[in-house]
């Protein structure tokens, strides 16, 4: 109990007084989730999008085979990163092992079936609530996809923070992809596991509450954006967007 | 099977159903709509009416281009030409009259003269006030005037409704329904379809009414005839039936 509280002040203390490695650490774990999160939730949203309105041979296999994207460990991704970008593998003359690149690959392939496929379920169910009334208007099967999406733009932005927690929260693929280099690609998961085992408990511990943090913020988010767009849409919100465009 | 007709029609008529049936979910599916022979007029006043799962929102459907006959023969005019309302109107998370704007710029109306127009529809439906504020806040009688000012917006030759008073309360049925009653009084060449289980407004509105059971027509007569109780009576009489609440 004592070492748990002495490693806590110790923690507390490093959070406090922005522990120079400590900040490196979060900056770049965060950096990393940040921009796999954008490329892969670019690509899922406009997959998933897609996919909830289009109808040809074989969707029903390719949605079973996202749903099965979804429970993959991160470690696999991982190990097949690994593979594809390894000195033999088909991108190993892209030089990328152990470096951010790899680190972003490795969440961006992470977390584009998670973005895929709760885009296309949001889509999906509101295309068979309004899908008929959009076509009805003129607007063809990608256009509604399009439409869809904008309009539960909310509930897919909320898909968007989902996704950036498990990335940030993963420690499998970027401990193999990235090497956990110190100053280079050592984030803040991988830098707990490998403090824990050396030893270095206020560290672990103190990238353990800064990352509890950063979930903390996600969710907190997510609960303040329900309830922005619930009061909007009870009527106590600022009116329309029609500056926006659509 | 299915082909859109020049405006005017085969022969004058602006439908024409030649023996056509709609089936969901192939061979061991429903037949929803079958043998049906209809033609429709342009300016017509028809009202589709039946109990629950006659098939009137399907025949909405088929006459709008929204489903495909499975069997016979189906013109009719380009779903460019129509316009149709739902019983729970679609409005996106934006302006009432982006929303409005939205149904033109679909058909290929750049988005500035869109919004112009738009609000000139919204003007027609008496909610030029409400034209920036979110649609989503709108009362559900409301959300179906701004359905109508879409509509409106687009110039339709054929408007098809599908219980569009169906879920408001008897004030905003009144204001929607007056809004059918200008939509055709105001463009005597739009045709009006619609749907409804309210036969006062069938009364109200219709010059024509078709009566559905089992998907299939029992009854299509001059709404003057078809309230007449003793044709009804005599000829008709499952639709005598349901007009005097009898039928389950």
């Amino acid at each position: 109990m004592t070492t748990f509280a002495d490693s806590l002040a110790t923690a507390l203390q490093l959070i406090t007084s922005l522990d120079t490695e400590l900040v490196a650490i979060v900056g770049r774990s965060l950096a990393v989730s940040t921009v796999a999160t954008l490329v892969a939730g670019w690509l899922g949203l406009v997959l998933g999008a897609w996919l909830a309105v289009a109808r040809f041979a074989g969707r029903g296999a390719v949605l079973t085979l996202l749903n099965t994207f979804l429970a993959v460990p991160s470690v696999v991704v991982g190990l097949v990163v690994y593979l594809l970008l390894s000195r033999s593998g088909p991108l190993g003359a892209l030089g990328w092992l152990f470096s951010f690149k790899a680190m972003v690959l490795a969440q961006a392939l992470l977390v584009l079936p998670v973005v895929t496929a709760l885009t296309r379920q949001v889509v999906e169910d509101a295309q068979m609530l309004h899908g008929e009334q959009l076509q009805s208007l003129g607007a063809g099967t990608g256009l509604r996809g399009v439409l869809l999406a904008w309009d539960e733009r909310y509930a897919l932005l909320t898909v968007m923070i989902a996704a950036f927690g498990r990335a940030v929260s993963e420690v499998g693929a970027v401990m193999i992809v990235g090497g956990n280099i110190e100053g280079f690609t050592r984030v803040m998961t991988t830098a707990i596991a490998l403090e824990t085992s050396k030893g270095d408990l206020p560290l672990a511990l103190g990238l353990g509450l800064v990352l509890l943090m950063v979930v903390l913020l996600l969710n907190a988010l997510i609960a303040g954006l329900k309830r922005w767009r619930q009061g909007r849409e009870s009527g106590s919100a600022t009116p329309a967007l029609s500056g926006v465009g659509l | 099977m299915n082909a859109a007709a020049p405006p005017g029609g085969v022969h004058g008529n602006l439908f024409a159903l030649r023996g056509v049936g709609v089936r969901f979910g192939g061979a061991r599916g429903v037949q929803a709509l079958a043998g049906l022979n209809l033609a429709i007029q342009p300016g017509e006043r028809v009202a589709l009416v039946g109990a629950n799962g006659c098939g009137k929102s399907t025949l909405l459907r088929l006459l709008h281009g929204l489903l495909p006959p499975s069997q016979g023969q189906l013109s009719c005019p380009s779903p460019g030409c129509q316009a149709m309302l739902f019983q729970k109107p679609y409005v996106m998370r934006m302006s009432v009259q982006a929303n409005v704007a939205l149904g033109l710029w679909l058909r290929g109306t750049p988005w500035a003269r869109a919004k112009a127009q738009a609000l000139q529809a919204l003007a027609r439906v008496g909610m030029t006030a409400l034209a920036a504020r979110a649609a989503c806040t709108l009362s559900g009688g409301q959300q179906q005037r701004l359905a109508m000012a879409r509509a409106w917006a687009l110039a339709p030759q054929v408007l098809l409704l599908d219980e569009p008073t169906a879920s408001l309360d008897p004030h905003a049925k009144r204001e929607v329904e007056a809004l059918m009653h200008e939509f055709a009084q105001h463009r005597p060449a739009v045709t009006l379809i619609f749907a409804s289980h309210n036969l006062g407004q069938v009364k109200r509105l219709a010059s024509r009414v078709i009566y559905l059971e089992g998907g299939r027509v029992l009854a299509d007569l001059p709404v003057a005839d078809f309230f007449a109780g003793n044709l009804l009576q005599t000829h008709y009489p499952a639709a005598h039936l349901f007009v005097k609440g009898e039928t389950l």
